[in-house]
């Protein structure tokens, strides 16, 4: 371990270190532009100077030089100093001075450095620079005379996104950060660059002139658009969510955010469901919650009841709505809202094991039936840097598609499963971290799962310190639910067979309602999509920002939300709904609170008590694995999403994610409606 | 004055052909085996006992630099020279001479610092409007290949080598090393960070040096002739017979090999005529290339033309072009016009230079006319300040030495177009 | 920004080339370009293969030849590298004409050296036929840009135009220079003082004086 000396602190820095990373170790603040963490070190926004001997009499960007033995670094000297304001001064001078009607402003970087190495006045006098607009998409906004070439955003296109879209053309003083041909970029993670930018050249569209970072409430969340669980930062004012950012969770989602976690949320103003509704004479109608519950009672439904959980639903409002089930006498309950039903007798055959965070380390992956760019865009990353940053080698069954790194296809042909072409096989049993991925698409055809468990057993992909057996789910509420006894041997299907009475559907607008003729529907839910269409009785419920919550990602991490704001209009949170229906139904819940509510759940669900990944108990031998059929039959493997965009409710609600499904994935035009 | 038996590049003004069978009527290729039998470290030796510094500016020790470089490559790791043949540096125009007229002394000098380095092949990085240039050199290079001198078993030496040519496409900045090599992996040529140097990470992540036309070309001569002729000539730290390349207010502009360290006085009597106007009418001299520091007449005259001669004078022998204005020439115009040279071949990748060769260039424009204040003399002086040493490479650097000069030097001609101009009063504001 | 150039519209561009690919020499030129690079290394082929679509376009339009877009695409494509690279290359480089240009691309130098020795009067000798800088002339012919050092300093001022240098000009001798090219005559190239040869100086070289006349060895004066 190098030592090194920061303004007379000495301090061992870990082998590798930066000179940058040293100082901060010493409590340094060393301002920067271009450099970031995850991106690769460009170098030159030459802010990050510091003075360092042994070397040249000049300052060096710490950002770049190795920290050494016996290295004297000065972040504070005169030098130091002057270098940096000088390096501001040039920032400046090109930069306009629209800081009142910029969308940075008050979280842009260069208004807070400036504050630091900024003059009084400028000694500049000609004119400044004026850049044109480059059209990026329906989510990147730019003002692109405002950019200091950082390239930040070309190094996260290039190097995380892997959709070398972005590019700096020209050079010199006409040096200019564009999309290729200024069309829009296609990546479902464009809106990091907006996070990225350290000035106002690119920032959020949907978020235009929409509020000041100051006036914002901000809320530590997590996201329930797809089974990741990406950590956020709920921003929100009065009764309204205006933003959704990413927060750093390494285990997760790094500090990245799909676009439909960070936009999907101006769905939430829209479309909601905000007060109860009956259907009388096949219509439905607005009612008090009174008479909704009426209609339920009068049901008689007696113990034929079922509950069916969405693929947002968090885990409260699942243990809420079994508890009622299960008052009533109740035993039918299912997740899977589209038919799946692979075997769940051991949730660790269903996990993703390999953890998020370690599928960047595997080095031989094979990828059955999943589209993981569109299923788990952040695992999708991780899969990438395993190509790009450790030589992985990735085999793929299903619909050849572009994953933004290359893998090789092996067929789309469920059957290859268990009988992998030899290179494959050769690559796998020859791995030293081999991971398969299986895609809820390839757990619905039959065989699939027991063959997939066979391979991993004979490519030894489970050892001691490596477990390369993973299931992706595409449902954040898949885990939480599987925990929670939401599921039937036969899947829904069973449910169906069961023909309850009555059954609740908790946010499911996925669910083939025609199934459930006969049976007195309940919607449990936020958002006026196909569920509340289908339904006899409409809750109005909660979204996911509007309720403290407790989740499960496709790794079995849990994880725990708060709530941003209220639910709108008569809208009630989950568990408080089920509470009081059980009084109108004459049972007891057996909690009066939410936190009640939690801690029956935890007491029933201990695993859940305890943020952090689930250890679902693997077993030591691959025998006591279920015995599950292992022949597949030779059949293309089903997509278990049609549109990246519009997976969910709220989603389709919002009029950013509908663009971006117009634009992205249908090739209409909006390029010229910009100016 | 050095004499002609001495001097490497005979056919420097292309009176005779350039082809293979003339060049070895000269003496290149003769016996190129026997030279690259002496061993590796024999000739890096040699090359250091010579005293021979780089030729393309920075006067870098050649043998030194070779030193660098792996002793046993890897397999999959080879090592490469790149020969910098991008000749962009205002008043530079030394390597075109070579290629066009003696190519085949730079292809033999690639054969054998390539083999004393151990490199796999070298690639000859031309600047792209070397058109016709690059023609012969492609043609040398065959003839080469045709003679079984580069390729399998090159020159018969038992050494694989290859050399190849690679054309640029405007870009002055792809003379910067890790910027040429940038720009043969088919990018954008801006600088790379250092370190790592390229001897550790340079052309495909490969071990690789960089050195000038001219440094290579002079290998197999020196080698022939021995380390101690060619360090029998200039002075200590100085050593050898360099390319001067005379252009701007002579009698007669020239390209020319001398010896290091001749005056200026000597190298222009002999070779250019004199000044025009006579020694009277001289009014600076940029010595090195337009990225070192103007010298006003008088201290010029008789310096001497070498690496320590012109340091110590506050401007650098670069690569020994030296641009002479009499004092019929506008100095601040002269001087703008290389500012706008440094703004128009900024890469833009880092902040000083990208916005600091803009903003210099403006300034000086403004002083060329007079419309600016007397404080912005010193304004200037100090944005140059804020580039020099701030940026990725030395163009921020050459950028700014050019106008320090000027200012040090004539700064009474800037003010004085400033008074004329009615700009007594201190700044608009 | 003002020397942007003015890159032409995007669907007429397509229409015009989107069906560019190699004449047959040139597809065995390319191939010959890309094997000068190690195996995976084609990329590094990006800058000669432009040059050589820039000279297909200028054969196919009878001008120096320019870079459309779908050319690019097409470089790019044989090389496997994503259309920004490509394209990034494209506007770094001068060399590569991003609009289309005229039958002759003068490119004087104005850069110090040349200016000092008269670099104004080449350029008032090409206005003065109608040229404008950055501009073609109305009949397709002359297309005037003001270039960076060329590295010619000793025969300053001097002219590019299309691949052959002129050199040691005035304003007389680059208006007879013009006027030779727009009739269809090739001028002299290189230096057009009749007293020099090349970067020798005027009257005769003052060293390596044998060498005028006979391919001299002087190994035997070692």
């Amino acid at each position: 371990m190098p030592k090194v000396t920061v303004d007379g602190i000495e301090l061992d820095v870990p082998q590798g270190a930066t000179v940058l990373q040293a100082c901060e170790m010493a409590g340094k603040e060393i301002p920067r532009f271009c450099y970031h963490e995850r991106l690769s070190i460009a170098g030159n926004c030459r802010m990050c100077l510091v003075e360092v001997s042994p070397g040249p009499p000049k300052p060096q960007a710490s950002c770049a030089l190795p920290a050494s033995d016996g290295q004297i670094i000065r972040t504070d000297s005169p030098m130091v100093k002057k270098a940096r304001e000088g390096v501001m001064e040039f920032l400046l001078i090109n930069h306009p001075l629209d800081c009142p009607i910029c969308d940075q402003g008050g979280e842009c970087d260069l208004q807070d450095q400036a504050v630091a190495y900024g003059r009084g006045g400028s000694r500049f006098h000609e004119n400044k620079r004026a850049v044109t607009e480059k059209y990026m998409g329906p989510i990147v906004k730019t003002i692109m005379t405002r950019c200091i070439q950082c390239t930040r955003c070309v190094r996260f296109a290039e190097e995380v996104a892997g959709v070398e879209d972005i590019g700096a053309l020209y050079r010199g003083e006409n040096m200019q950060i564009t999309s290729y041909l200024e069309r829009a970029v296609a990546s479902e993670l464009s809106g990091n660059v907006v996070d990225l930018c350290p000035v106002g050249a690119l920032t959020s569209k949907p978020y235009a002139f929409e509020a000041r970072p100051w006036e914002l409430t901000k809320t530590l969340g997590i996201d329930m658009s797809d089974a990741v669980g990406t950590n956020v930062r709920i921003d929100s004012r009065g009764r309204q969510v205006l933003r959704v950012l990413p927060r750093v969770n390494d285990d997760v989602n790094e500090e990245w955010a799909s676009d439909k976690t960070r936009h999907h949320v101006d769905g939430l103003i829209r479309r909601r469901l905000d007060r109860p509704y009956v259907r009388k004479d096949g219509q439905l109608v607005e009612a008090s919650w009174a008479e909704a519950f009426e209609a339920i009672r009068a049901a008689n439904a007696g113990a034929s009841v079922a509950a069916i959980a969405g693929d947002m639903a968090d885990c409260e409002t699942m243990f809420a709505a079994k508890a009622l089930v299960t008052a009533l006498g109740g035993h039918l309950f299912e997740g899977r809202q589209t038919g799946l039903a692979y075997d769940v007798t051991s949730l660790s055959a269903v996990n993703f094991n390999t953890t998020i965070a370690e599928a960047e380390n595997a080095d031989v992956v094979l990828l059955v039936g999943t589209n993981l760019r569109w299923e788990a865009p952040l695992i999708n990353t991780r899969v990438r840097k395993a190509v790009y940053k450790k030589g992985a080698k990735v085999f793929g069954i299903g619909p050849e598609i572009d994953l933004t790194y290359k893998v090789e296809w092996l067929g789309n042909d469920a059957s290859l499963v268990a009988k992998l072409p030899k290179a494959a096989l050769d690559a796998l049993k020859g791995a030293e971290r081999p991971m398969l991925i299986f895609g809820g698409g390839a757990l619905s055809v039959p065989g699939v799962h027991g063959a997939g468990l066979a391979l991993a057993r004979s490519v030894n992909a489970v050892r001691d310190d490596w477990n390369g057996f993973n299931v992706v789910h595409f449902s954040a509420a898949r885990m939480g639910a599987l925990m929670l006894g939401y599921s039937q041997p036969g899947g829904i299907n069973d449910v169906i067979a069961a023909k309850p009475k009555l059954a609740f559907f908790l946010g499911a607008d996925d669910v083939d309602f025609a199934a459930f003729d006969g049976t007195l529907k309940v919607y449990v839910g936020h958002h006026g999509d196909k569920g509340a269409h289908a339904a006899d009785v409409i809750l109005p419920a909660a979204a996911w920002t509007e309720k403290d919550f407790t989740t499960v990602n496709t790794e079995g991490r849990v994880q725990r939300s708060d709530k941003a704001v209220f639910a709108p209009g008569d809208a009630r949170e989950d568990w408080s709904i089920f509470r009081a229906l059980a009084d109108a139904l004459g049972v007891s819940v057996g909690f009066d609170s939410f936190d009640e509510c939690r801690a029956a759940m935890i007491a029933a669900v201990p695993e859940l008590g305890i943020e952090g990944l689930v250890d679902y108990g693997w077993p030591k031998d691959f025998n006591d694995l279920p015995k599950l059929p292992a022949r597949p039959e030779a059949r293309k493997i089903p997509s278990p999403i049609k549109d990246f965009y519009l997976t969910n409710a709220i989603c389709r609600a919002s009029p950013t994610m509908q663009r971006c499904s117009d634009e992205l994935l249908h090739g209409v035009d909006f390029a010229e409606a910009a100016e | 004055m050095l004499a002609d038996k001495d001097r490497i590049f005979t056919n420097l003004y292309g009176f005779q052909p350039w082809n293979l069978k003339a060049a070895q009527a000269r003496g290149d290729w003769d016996k190129t085996k026997d030279l690259m039998k002496r061993g590796q470290d024999a000739i890096i030796e040699e090359v250091k006992a010579s005293g021979l510094r780089g030729r393309g500016g920075a006067g870098f020790p050649t043998g030194l630099k070779w030193s660098f470089m792996p002793k046993e490559p890897r397999e999959d790791r080879p090592s490469f020279l790149v020969i910098n043949a991008d000749e962009s540096e205002p008043g530079s125009c030394k390597d075109r001479e070579i290629i066009r007229h003696d190519p085949h002394k730079l292809i033999e000098g690639a054969l054998i610092a390539g083999y004393a380095m151990r490199a796999r092949a070298a690639y000859i990085y031309i600047r792209g409007e070397f058109i016709r240039e690059a023609e012969t050199l492609f043609a040398a290079v065959q003839e080469a290949y045709d003679a079984g001198l580069l390729g399998k078993n090159a020159a018969e030496s038992g050494y694989d080598f290859d050399v190849f040519v690679h054309r640029g496409a405007g870009a002055y900045i792809c003379g910067e090393e890790t910027a040429m090599i940038e720009s043969l992996e088919g990018k954008k040529g801006q600088p790379r960070l250092k370190p790592p140097f390229p001897a550790g990470a340079g052309l495909y992540g490969c071990p690789t040096t960089v050195n000038n036309v001219e440094s290579i070309a002079v290998v197999p001569t020196i080698l022939r002739r021995g380390a101690a002729w060619f360090a029998s000539f200039g002075r200590e730290n100085n050593k050898g017979t360099k390319l001067f390349q005379i252009s701007g207010h002579v009698e007669r502009p020239c390209v020319v090999e001398e010896e290091m360290g001749i005056s200026f006085r000597e190298l222009i009597e002999k070779h250019c005529g004199g000044i025009r106007g006579g020694w009277d009418n001289l009014l600076a001299v940029i010595p090195g290339g337009s990225s070192v520091p103007l010298v006003p007449a008088a201290e010029i005259m008789d310096a001497p033309m070498d690496f320590d001669g012109l340091k110590a004078l506050g401007s650098g022998l670069g690569t020994a072009a030296a641009i002479v204005m009499d004092k019929s020439t506008d100095v601040v115009q002269a001087i703008s016009r290389i500012s706008y040279f440094y703004k128009h071949e900024s890469c833009g990748q880092c902040t000083p230079c990208r916005e600091g060769t803009g903003w210099m260039w403006r300034v000086m424009e403004r002083l060329r006319t007079g419309d600016a204040t007397i404080d912005e003399i010193d304004t200037l002086f100090d944005v140059t300040k804020q580039v020099e040493g701030h940026t990725i490479c030395a163009l921020g650097d050459a950028a700014a030495w050019p106008i320090q000069g000027l200012i040090r030097h004539f700064r009474p001609e800037l003010e004085r177009r400033i008074r004329e101009n009615g700009g007594m009063m201190e700044a608009a504001e | 920004m003002a020397d942007a150039p003015n890159i032409p519209d995007e669907a007429e561009v397509r229409a015009r080339w989107g069906a560019f690919a190699w004449t047959p020499e040139n597809a065995e030129q390319a191939k010959v370009v890309i094997a000068r690079y190690p195996a995976g290394r084609q990329r590094s082929a990006v800058m000669p293969l432009l040059d050589l679509a820039q000279r297909q376009v200028g054969a196919e339009t009878n001008t120096q030849g320019w870079l459309p877009i779908p050319v690019i695409e097409y470089v790019a494509a044989q090389l496997d590298m994503p259309y920004i690279r490509a394209y990034e290359v494209a506007t770094f480089y001068t060399m590569y004409n991003l609009a289309p240009v005229g039958r002759y691309h003068v490119q004087v130098c104005g850069t110090t050296p040349c200016m000092l020795r008269g670099s104004d009067d080449v350029m008032a000798a090409c206005k003065n036929r109608g040229m404008v800088k950055g501009k073609t002339t109305p009949d397709g012919l002359f297309t005037l840009t003001e270039v960076e050092c060329m590295g010619n300093c000793t025969n300053a001022p001097m002219v590019q135009i299309n691949d052959d240098n002129y050199e040691d000009l005035d304003y007389d001798s680059m208006t007879r220079i013009l006027d030779d090219l727009a009739a269809g005559n090739q001028p002299k190239t290189g230096t057009q003082n009749p007293k020099r040869h090349t970067s020798d100086p005027e009257g005769g070289p003052t060293t390596l004086t044998e060498m005028v006349s006979a391919n001299h060895d002087y190994r035997k004066e070692w």
